[in-house]
């Protein structure tokens, strides 16, 4: 039994570092899995409470989260892809066409 | 069939615990077409053929089970509950929806196969084939429903595969207004088709077939709300079935392939508003008023069809006026009441056996010589002789001839016309009768008999195309005998309301049909035995006219119906540009001309050092603002995290 508090410790900082790795890095890959990061950190959080309140929902929705997680990286890595078949780099500063 | 004592969920039900998988192995097989078709040896046909083939032997499983006298078989689920009303899905098989499910499935599976041939090097042939299937499951579906809303669904998805088939050929204009006219000639059926559902469905508190039928049988219904709700229901049943006066679009959706033709526009779809009629009897029976109306529409419908279908050049055409004829037919056997019922479906039943292998022998006809008009055919018996024999099948069970199919069921209608006492009907009848045989002699001696006046040397088509031309054919033979008198008419065990009728045949009664048909047939003869440059018909003069004109409705609906609309909404929006907007737009105008020339003087002077004082201080702040609008993302991730932390400080805080 882990107690709350921990949990969303460890919750908070799993989410600060996929927050980190969305700003900090260039590589579309890396940004991809740490928005992974922060998902699962509210996953984390989801099941603690659900345990806290001794209510299944939080879970369900969780088992939700890591669906829709599944399908945006599905997609996110096929948009990379074909980036990559196109332009020949991944790295997200470079991909400015549409810029101005 | 499949014994009782077999461990199915739905006990007791046999093989007809197994619809849902009869209604969707066509569905699945269409969306399979589609993702899978183009990889396929034979681009997703086999996929089709396959699964309706299936279907098919299931259908006939389940007609065993009736033919051994088992009752009607339903079965319901709660799909979603809205309110205190549920909607539900299921299936009502009784011995109608079995007869259904095999004629359909009959047809459809040699559609499918004789496609192969027809639609050999089509560009859009797997997409082709994925509609056909979709279509065959929803046809199916709508038979199979349990309830009005699922037959609703069927129905309107029947009228989507119609309009995207009718359309297959779309590059070509008036293919795909033939489409749209199709489409939205029947859509104007359905509107009081779904208001007759709403009607059934709040004064029943139902859409259960079954269930309403009970309520109505109890007389738990007002006469007001029965007749409004048959009268609605008939409306769609109008439009599905091309009746007078809605007929409009079905000579127009020979646009489409001719196997298209032959599937939806002849033997399935457009007998889905006599299925209709059929399995919301008790309604139109309940009704006062509303046999007479359904009596009165296929009385003017099969006259006018029937007239129609003795001018047109084009073979398919010919077909189509007939098809709108024969649905009359049906129909009016329903109006006439119990007695009526069995005839009428028995004649929707035989009429799909000969006018899909009619429409597939136009088909093979058409692939021949490369021409729908008649005008271009002839001496084609000798070039072709299995589409010829075939084609003549048809045509004698068309007009009539025993002991071909529709002999047995037009008889039948004829008769029980007479006998119930409706004699303005069995006039009708039996004169549509004649013309029948006349039209019908007439394509067979334009198309077989005579020169040949088209191009380049027609031969017989492929093996695919005339081995589904001889299974209806055979069928064309065989399925009449199931209404013989004779042979104890056990097609009236299969499909009845009430007790079943069993008519004892009269001989009188058939040697006047049979002479109406010959008296055709020899006024076809002396017409068209030789080949006659001018259509001998043209010495009817302005009567003439008026059928070539189709009694000018298609053109009353132009400048009455699709100009009015047309033409007032686009003048109403004209007028209100012309003058309203224009209006105020020249208004602004004047006014700012004349602003503009007292502020010229001002302008140059004081408004010039202002306009570029503040254009140098945009500039400035946007040269700085740039910073904030990078483009780059992660940046604005960083502003949209800074806030919300900002914000999560603010809310915790105060």
């Amino acid at each position: 039994m882990i107690r709350l508090p921990l949990a969303l410790l460890f919750s908070a900082a799993l989410f600060s570092v996929g927050v980190y790795g969305v700003l900090a890095r260039r590589n579309a890959v890396m940004v991809l899995m740490a928005i992974e990061l922060m998902l699962n950190a509210v996953n984390v959080n989801l099941v603690a409470f659900s345990q806290q309140l001794g209510q299944l929902v939080g879970q369900v929705f969780a088992l939700f989260v890591i669906a829709v997680a599944a399908a945006e990286v599905g997609i996110g890595l096929a948009i990379v892809i074909l980036l990559y078949r196109n332009r020949e780099t991944i790295n997200v500063d470079e991909v400015n066409l549409l810029r101005w | 069939m499949v014994a009782a004592s077999a461990p199915v969920a739905a006990a007791g039900t046999g093989v007809a615990g197994l619809t849902w998988l009869l209604v969707l192995l066509p569905l699945v097989a269409s969306l399979l077409i589609v993702f899978l078709g183009r990889r396929m040896p034979a681009r997703g046909a086999e996929l089709g053929i396959a699964a309706v083939a299936a279907s098919f032997l299931l259908s006939l499983a389940t007609l065993w089970r009736v033919v051994q006298g088992a009752g009607p078989v339903e079965r319901s689920f709660t799909w979603a509950p809205i309110g205190s009303f549920t909607l539900q899905v299921g299936w009502y098989v009784d011995g109608l929806a079995a007869v259904m499910f095999v004629m359909i499935g009959l047809v459809s599976l040699c559609v499918h196969v004789y496609s192969l041939g027809y639609m050999q090097g089509d560009a859009r042939f797997t997409w082709f084939y994925a509609a056909l299937a979709l279509f065959t499951g929803s046809m199916l579906n709508l038979v199979a429903a349990n309830n009005l809303f699922q037959l609703l669904v069927g129905w309107e998805l029947v009228g989507i595969c119609s309009y995207l088939l009718i359309g297959h050929w779309w590059e070509e204009h008036v293919n795909s207004s033939s489409a749209i006219k199709a489409f939205i000639t029947t859509k104007t059926g359905d509107v009081p088709f779904i208001f007759g559902i709403f009607t059934l469905v709040v004064t029943t508190g139902t859409s259960n077939i079954p269930r309403i039928a009970e309520a109505v049988e109890h007389g738990e219904l007002g006469r007001g709300v029965l007749v409004a709700a048959a009268l609605l229901l008939f409306g769609g049943a109008i439009g599905k079935s091309a009746q007078f006066p809605l007929h409009v679009w079905l000579p127009d959706a020979m646009a489409g392939p001719t196997p298209v033709s032959a599937l939806i526009h002849a033997a399935t779809m457009v007998v889905a508003g006599v299925y209709l009629v059929g399995r919301m009897f008790g309604v139109f029976a309940a009704a006062p008023g509303a046999m007479g109306v359904v009596s009165t529409i296929a009385g003017i419908t099969m006259l006018i069809a029937a007239l129609l279908a003795m001018v047109q050049d084009d073979i398919k055409r010919v077909l189509a006026y007939s098809t709108v004829s024969q649905l009359a037919y049906m129909l009016a056997g329903l109006s006439l009441g119990e007695a009526g019922y069995t005839p009428g479906l028995f004649h929707m039943f035989t009429h799909a056996f000969f006018k899909a292998l009619l429409f597939l022998g136009a088909g093979s006809v058409i692939h021949a010589v490369h021409s729908n008009n008649m005008s271009e055919m002839g001496g084609l018996r000798k070039v072709m002789p299995v589409t010829f024999w075939t084609f003549l099948i048809g045509s004698a069970a068309l007009a009539g001839i025993p002991p071909l199919a529709g002999f047995w069921s037009k008889d039948e209608i004829i008769t029980t016309a007479f006998r119930t006492g409706n004699m303005a009907l069995w006039a009708t009848a039996m004169l549509t009768a004649v013309l029948t045989a006349f039209y019908m002699s007439r394509a067979v001696l334009l198309t077989f008999f005579g020169p040949f006046r088209g191009h380049g040397h027609p031969h017989e088509s492929p093996a695919v195309m005339t081995a589904p031309l001889v299974v209806l054919a055979a069928g064309s033979v065989l399925v009449g005998f199931l209404g013989a008198p004779q042979l104890d008419a056990v097609f009236a065990d299969w499909v009845h309301v009430g007790e079943a009728h069993h008519e004892p045949f009269s001989y009188g009664f058939a040697a006047i049909s049979v002479a109406g048909a010959l008296l055709g047939i020899a006024a076809g003869y002396r017409l068209y035995a030789r080949w006659r440059e001018r259509e001998p018909l043209r010495a009817l003069g302005p009567a003439y006219t008026l059928l070539e004109r189709k009694y000018f409705l298609d053109d009353l609906y132009w400048v009455g119906i699709v100009r009015p609309v047309r033409d007032r909404v686009s003048a109403a929006v004209d007028w209100s540009n012309r003058v309203i907007l224009d209006g105020i737009v020249h208004a602004f105008a004047r006014a700012a001309r004349g602003l503009s020339r007292a502020i010229d003087l001002v302008d140059a002077r004081a408004i010039d050092g202002a306009v570029n004082g503040l254009a140098h201080t945009t500039g400035f702040s946007g040269g700085i603002l740039r910073y904030i609008q990078s483009g780059n993302v992660q940046r604005y991730a960083a502003f949209l995290f800074t806030g919300v932390i900002v914000l999560a400080i603010v809310f915790t805080r105060f």
